[in-house]
């Protein structure tokens, strides 16, 4: 039987660039951006999964792993990075409608895109990475599941799919637990699920040219009072640098270095 | 605006647990500041939890009674835990939820705004109302705590989940008495299956990373060896954590980082840490960082307020013993 995957990536701005806001929105600059890294592990575990799966009976169509990103234009180089890791096809959803989206503007449009798939053809799974490393929030596929009306299986350190049954383990705050659902589902793994496969020279060559299809909100059928700004329901209203710390007092060890440290901390009250 | 109403959830992985754990006893803190303060649990709260939530001034106790066709054991999962928010929001009408910041509280706290059409905002550090009315302002610290941001909302209620450490937890100046009401909540079938769930332990004594005021850090420069780290944390009675690279070399059980545990403790000391990216992410927004390495060079020496350029293996006992002998003076 054939089974349809979509994973969902976020073009995120470096951890190592100058990170910032402009008017309550983070800056994203084409050249200091790229495919979240939480999310290769996402596009890793589909792989293994459809890799793990029994071909699909004759006459069936293939399993599918389609990448879906809500982004603007430059976000093109984060779907490239799946293709040349293996996915199969991707698809941007960009419209200046969706932009300024918060959690639930962003959950509206990424659950749109999913039931617009379907329509083709059943959706299985969605896979997502376990945060995104901008703004950490994740509660995203909690939200996509909650949309769906779909079971959620988050923060995934192992997966399995058995007779359309998605087993994870995962170790989340304070235990260690087993949870299994029955698919159509929303799974998110950490980093440590598994790790992502080096992109293989075939696949680069042709990621390049690889078409990337573009969505609209109107293709979705998103009313766009729902999404973006518009839809908002809250508003950056301030954002600024914090102020850098004071000077570095720095100790050479001679003898002394942990008596120092006990005495800084001692000395600011802090102990 | 008429005294606003704020509910507090009080999330135990133990519900037996005897003690009101210090984010929830911060949260009950910045919520007085904002208006009544009622407090939602799952499970009976134990007499000496009730005692506690009276001195920090709670009257009311909401306790939830999950329909039985969830097993207990399901009671943790997200689409339970945000029916359990949005009954408790609908119940009191409350203005505000204030939900401790982890994953589980976030993905519970997102979902059951998503329910009550309510703004969410995740890992505040701070919420106000704005000249005494609304809009909340909600500030929040971002990009490894090098950004603050102010986010204000709109809706009411409006959902926030607020990290550890952000108030230092006060009781109220007057003691109350709290009643506990029963909160019905109906919930359909899980449709995810609890297989096995095993609580993890925490070293006895020491304090939960998120949580405690001080945070020792070991890092690759450890070698694998953690004593010195274990026995400076005692000496301050601090949380022990580890970065990514030492707990993928297995030397310890878990680590801070922007994939991991966020900490953001008044002190935050790294000892053979160098201060990578995934590891900050974790750890910038730490009031005081304090450094121990023998590379001068070390990263994490751009972000510290205090480092010592050496080997962890000889200044970190000596701090310690330095910490025991002035505390021991102290009580003397």
């Amino acid at each position: 039987m054939t089974v349809r995957i979509v994973v969902l990536l976020k073009y995120v701005p470096d951890i190592t660039s100058d990170r910032r806001f402009t008017d309550g929105r983070v800056v994203r600059d084409p050249a200091e951006g790229s495919l979240n890294e939480l999310d290769e592990n996402a596009v890793e575990a589909a792989l293994r999964i459809v890799e793990a799966l029994p071909e699909p009976a004759e006459g069936e169509d293939p399993h599918e792993v389609v990448a879906v990103t809500v982004a603007p234009e430059a976000a093109d180089i984060a779907v490239r990075k799946a293709y040349q890791i293996g996915v199969g096809r991707g698809i941007r959803v960009t419209d200046e409608a969706l932009a300024g989206s918060d959690y639930f503007g962003t959950t509206a449009a990424l659950a749109a895109a999913v039931r617009r798939l379907g329509e083709d053809q059943p959706v299985d799974l969605v896979v997502t990475g376990m945060a995104a490393l901008d703004g950490l929030g994740s509660v995203v596929p909690a939200l996509l599941a909650e949309e769906l009306g779909w079971p959620q299986l988050t923060l995934a350190t192992s997966v399995s799919l058995e007779d359309r049954t998605l087993t994870i383990t995962r170790e989340a705050d304070d235990a260690v637990e087993t949870l299994a659902a029955p698919l159509p589902a929303v799974l998110s793994v950490t980093d440590s699920a598994n790790s992502p496969r080096y992109p293989n020279f075939t696949l680069i060559m042709a990621a390049r040219t690889k078409p990337i299809e573009v969505w609209t909100a109107a293709d979705l059928e998103l009313d766009p009072a729902e999404v973006g700004l518009a839809g908002a329901r809250t508003t950056t209203v301030d954002a600024a640098p914090r102020p850098p710390r004071g000077e570095l007092q720095l100790v050479v060890d001679k003898g002394e270095g942990g008596t120092a440290l006990a005495q800084f901390l001692i000395t600011n009250d802090l102990v | 605006m008429t005294r606003p109403t704020v509910l507090v959830f009080l999330d135990s992985p133990d519900p037996e647990a005897e003690e009101v754990r210090p984010a929830v006893l911060e949260l009950i803190t910045l919520g007085r500041t904002l208006g009544r303060v009622d407090v939602l649990t799952l499970g009976a709260p134990s007499v000496a939890v009730l005692a506690t939530l009276g001195a920090y001034g709670v009257e009311n106790v909401h306790q939830a009674a999950v329909s039985t066709n969830v097993p207990a054991k399901a009671h943790h999962l997200t689409s339970v835990l945000a029916a359990v928010l949005a009954e408790g929001v609908r119940r009191i009408d409350a203005d505000v939820l204030l939900v401790p910041s982890s994953f589980a509280g976030r993905e519970a706290a997102a979902v059951a705004a998503a329910r009550l059409g309510a703004g969410f905002v995740a890992d505040a550090s701070g919420l106000a109302w704005t000249d005494g009315a609304a809009p909340l302002r909600i500030s929040k610290r971002v990009f490894a705590g090098t950004w603050e941001t102010v986010s204000t909302v709109a809706s009411d209620p409006a959902v926030v989940t607020v990290r550890a450490n952000t108030v230092v937890a006060e009781p109220a100046e007057t003691v109350a008495r709290p009643d506990v009401w029963p909160l019905p909540v109906e919930v359909g079938a899980a449709a995810v299956t609890v297989v096995s769930r095993e609580l993890k332990h925490r070293a006895a004594g020491r304090p939960a990373q998120e949580e405690a005021a001080i945070v020792v850090a070991g890092g690759r420069g450890t070698h694998g060896d953690f004593g010195p780290v274990e026995d400076l944390a005692d000496a301050l009675g601090a949380a022990v954590g580890a970065t990514r690279d030492a707990a993928f070399e297995g030397w310890f059980d878990s680590y801070i980082g922007q994939t991991g545990v966020t900490v953001a403790p008044r002190v935050y000391i790294g000892a053979g840490v160098s201060g990578a990216p995934h590891h900050r992410g974790g750890m910038q927004a730490s009031q005081v960082i304090v450094a121990v390495n023998n590379d001068p060079e070390a990263p994490i020496f751009e972000i510290s307020d205090f480092a010592v350029v050496g080997d962890l293996a000889d200044v970190l006992p000596q701090a310690a013993a330095a910490i025991r002998a002035h505390k021991a003076a102290r009580q003397g």
